[in-house]
């Protein structure tokens, strides 16, 4: 009993020589932004808040925080700028490697390379984040805007990011994850979600990218075998810009005018969302389409139930090979779904939307798209299990309240 | 009272147990315990003026096949405690105890006319590593951390006589953190024996500091750019696992990449790179299919984010704001020299 009485006291005096109370650390714009601002993020302690000031901080190198527990707080999307303009260096403008770290109220302007990127980090959140390629589409433009990474328990809320040349929001190689009441806008992909797993993304909206919404799995990755996956009441409409993406990347694959593709993935959930204006198709699911060298990659699509979606106009421009034909075909337009049929019935691959599925009748997901047997189908059988909601830690929520 | 006083010392190890520093020797004091001291000197790693007297505590030593930061000349150092060891695994690559410390000098011109800009330390603490960047001032009296790095104009002299202004970055805490993490905790990287070149007495005293669990191969790994010392293909990974793989293995910061440059790698063909897709390289593609296209370096991501100096392109992605041309070329030559399939 004395013993424990006397480690109580050793831990007290040890936590006494760090604060007790979370601190504000306010950083001003201005010059001398660069090194205030990271020194700032370097000896922040756990529970404090670094916070921005109002105004344009112009910095030269990437930002980076590795202690966890920190928030960095802007005083809002439009009022607290972190420019990359200028950058000389860094792969991406902030970098976060410590976890229960929460991003809110601030913008990222024209990174070099990623905007924000969270690597390992888990309970990450982002809230009310504007990451904006002020140019407008361009291939010059950074790859991601928000881009969590190897992390357990990934929250995006809020979030508004244009013009990133791959993924607006892109979650990649994470567990646990929700996207929603986000903006993606002329990017090559909305929001993508690879090689995941229990991921929901709900109440979006991705419009005026090459693909709006993307569930992808990649061969030779630590992580793959992506599945688990609910698309659910998102707007996803016009997205017509074209591909801009640079060669080699998965997504300069990704056809202008896709809604949502689902690629080499298991247990997907589309529903309830709203589609209109996707001039190549609405739905696309398909397999990895690439040679690879991976004994343990899955390539196909299996257990996918698209339900109760809205289809407004689509399929009127398809960017794809063979595209016109297929519009040709079946009366003008392609079909608004699109399977390419690897795996048969056994994929369990289902939709009751009341358009019509087009399947590609392929036998396997690399067959070349000119021996495609494509046929209207009926995609009935049955559903894949219901996935149950994806919930963050209690603090997590509690931090963007 | 006693219990209480031992708990003290026992959870606060750090900042009660150490010894006041002696005058003109190292300063134990300020590598273990916490908190990062204001200048250089304050750890006693040089005596006198400039980094020209290291102290004879020290044990100094050079990279058979070094990383490449902008051509700058690197002067490095082991400290170890006088009573304890170093122990070395059956790799070769050097453990060190509690209290040691690694002291890198990073500046320009050689022999005599080195003159410094950063010295980069790296702690040895009970907590774990730690890793302080200090920049000299202009008349060489001290240097002084600079927790969030900074950018120094720097002429750097080149081959071809000509002279190149850069803007020399020192790295910030954090960056430090980027390369020596692995899975999170900062490590050393350069310490196996097998790259560490040490002369005479040097040799002679890491040998003695150490305890060896496998045969000592000191200096025995391939010079990048030496034929003599090893093949293409040996110098070029030798060149690799330097430069790239502290962080593309799979507990470094590039592991989401699941490009892997460090010697373990091997029997996975793709993880090395060749015909490696790009994942989440953006940009940094090139416009290019694989890592390494064997057979052509011009198809090479690879090359095409070795020979880059833009930021979002450029790897490694900290570190250097010029092209290795020398190294760029070695890759070359052997990506060149792999067949295709």
């Amino acid at each position: 009993m004395k013993r424990k009485f006397a480690a109580a006291i050793a831990l007290m005096a040890c936590v006494a020589s760090t604060p007790l109370v979370a601190r504000d650390i306010a950083v001003a714009a201005g010059p001398g932004a660069q090194e205030r601002l990271q020194e700032a993020l370097i000896v922040a302690q756990p529970g404090d808040v670094v916070k921005l000031g109002e105004g344009r901080f112009a910095l030269t190198d990437g930002l980076s925080l590795d202690i966890a527990g920190v928030t960095v707080k802007g005083a809002g999307p439009d009022k607290s700028v972190l420019s990359f303009a200028g950058q000389l260096a860094a792969g991406e403008g902030l970098l976060v490697t410590s976890d229960n770290v929460v991003l809110r109220d601030f913008a990222v302007e024209d990174s070099k390379g990623d905007a924000i990127k969270s690597k390992g980090a888990d309970n990450i959140v982002y809230h009310n984040i504007r990451v904006e390629w002020t140019g407008g589409p361009k291939e010059t433009n950074g790859a991601y805007g928000i881009y969590p990474v190897e992390s357990e328990n990934v929250l995006v809320d809020s979030v508004l990011v244009i013009g990133a040349s791959d993924a607006g929001i892109y979650v990649g190689q994470s567990r646990n994850i929700v996207v929603r009441n986000s903006i993606a806008r002329f990017n090559v992909a909305g929001i993508e979600i690879e090689n995941s797993f229990n991921a929901d993304v709900h109440d979006n909206v991705a419009t005026k990218n090459t693909g709006g919404i993307l569930v992808f799995d990649l061969p030779n990755l630590p992580q793959q075998g992506g599945h688990n996956v609910r698309v659910f009441d998102n707007i996803v409409a016009e997205n017509d810009t074209p591909n801009f993406a640079p060669k080699g990347n998965i997504v300069a694959s990704v056809p202008s005018g896709t809604g949502i593709m689902v690629m080499a993935n298991r247990d997907i959930e589309i529903f309830d969302n709203v589609f209109d204006g996707n001039g190549s198709s609405n739905i696309m699911v398909i397999g990895y389409r690439q040679k690879y060298d991976d004994a343990k990659y899955q390539p196909s699509v299996r257990n996918v139930r698209i339900s109760d979606n809205a289809h407004g106009k689509t399929g009127f421009a398809p960017q794809f090979a063979g595209g016109e034909m297929l519009a040709a075909a079946f009366g003008g337009s392609v079909p608004p779904i699109i399977w390419d049929g690897v795996g048969g019935a056994e994929a369990s691959i289902v939709s009751s939307d009341d358009v019509p599925v087009l399947n590609l009748g392929l036998s396997r997901s690399d067959q070349p798209i000119e021996t495609a047997q494509p046929a209207l189908a009926k995609l009935t059988g049955d559903a894949a299990p219901r996935l149950p909601k994806i919930a963050m830690p209690e603090a997590m929520e509690a931090a963007i309240k | 009272m006693k219990l209480r006083r031992i708990a003290l010392a026992l959870a606060c190890a750090g900042p009660l147990a150490s010894a006041a520093p002696v005058p003109g020797s190292i300063s134990d004091s300020a590598i273990q315990d916490a908190g990062y001291p204001r200048t250089l000197s304050e750890f006693g790693f040089f005596t006198g003026q400039g980094v020209t007297a290291p102290s004879d505590q020290l044990i100094g030593y050079s990279l058979r096949t070094p990383l490449f930061s902008d051509y700058a000349e690197k002067q490095r150092f082991i400290y170890v405690p006088a009573s304890a060891r170093i122990s070395a695994d059956a790799n070769g690559a050097l453990d060190f105890p509690v209290g040691s410390a690694l002291i890198k000098t990073f500046g320009y011109g050689e022999g005599a006319a080195f003159r410094p800009i950063e010295t980069r330390v790296l702690l040895r603490r009970a907590s774990g590593w730690e890793a302080l960047p200090y920049v000299w001032k202009p008349d060489m009296s001290d240097a002084e951390l600079k927790l969030a790095g900074t950018r120094l104009p720097v002429t750097v002299p080149r081959a071809s006589g000509r002279a190149q202004p850069i803007s020399y970055a020192v790295p910030n805490k954090n960056q430090c953190k980027e390369c020596h993490a692995r899975s999170g905790a900062v490590v050393p990287i350069g310490p196996v024996a097998a790259n560490m070149a040490l002369t005479g007495k040097a040799a002679a005293s890491l040998r003695s500091r150490t305890d060896w669990k496998g045969p000592v191969s000191l200096g025995s790994a391939p010079v990048w750019n030496d034929a003599g010392t090893g093949s293409l293909d040996a110098r070029a990974r030798a060149y690799l696992a330097i430069n790239c793989a502290h962080c593309h293995n799979p507990q470094g910061s590039a592991s989401n990449s699941g490009l892997f440059l460090n010697a373990g790698a091997a029997g996975d063909p793709v993880a090395t790179g060749l015909y490696k897709r790009p994942v989440a390289a953006g940009r940094g593609s090139g416009g290019h299919d694989f890592a390494i296209a064997p057979g052509d370096p011009d198809r090479s991501i690879m090359v095409h984010r070795m020979s880059s100096t833009e930021p979002g392109i450029a790897m490694p992605e900290v570190g250097r704001s010029l092209v290795h041309d020398e190294g760029v070329a070695l890759i070359r030559e052997w990506i060149s020299s792999l067949p295709a399939k």
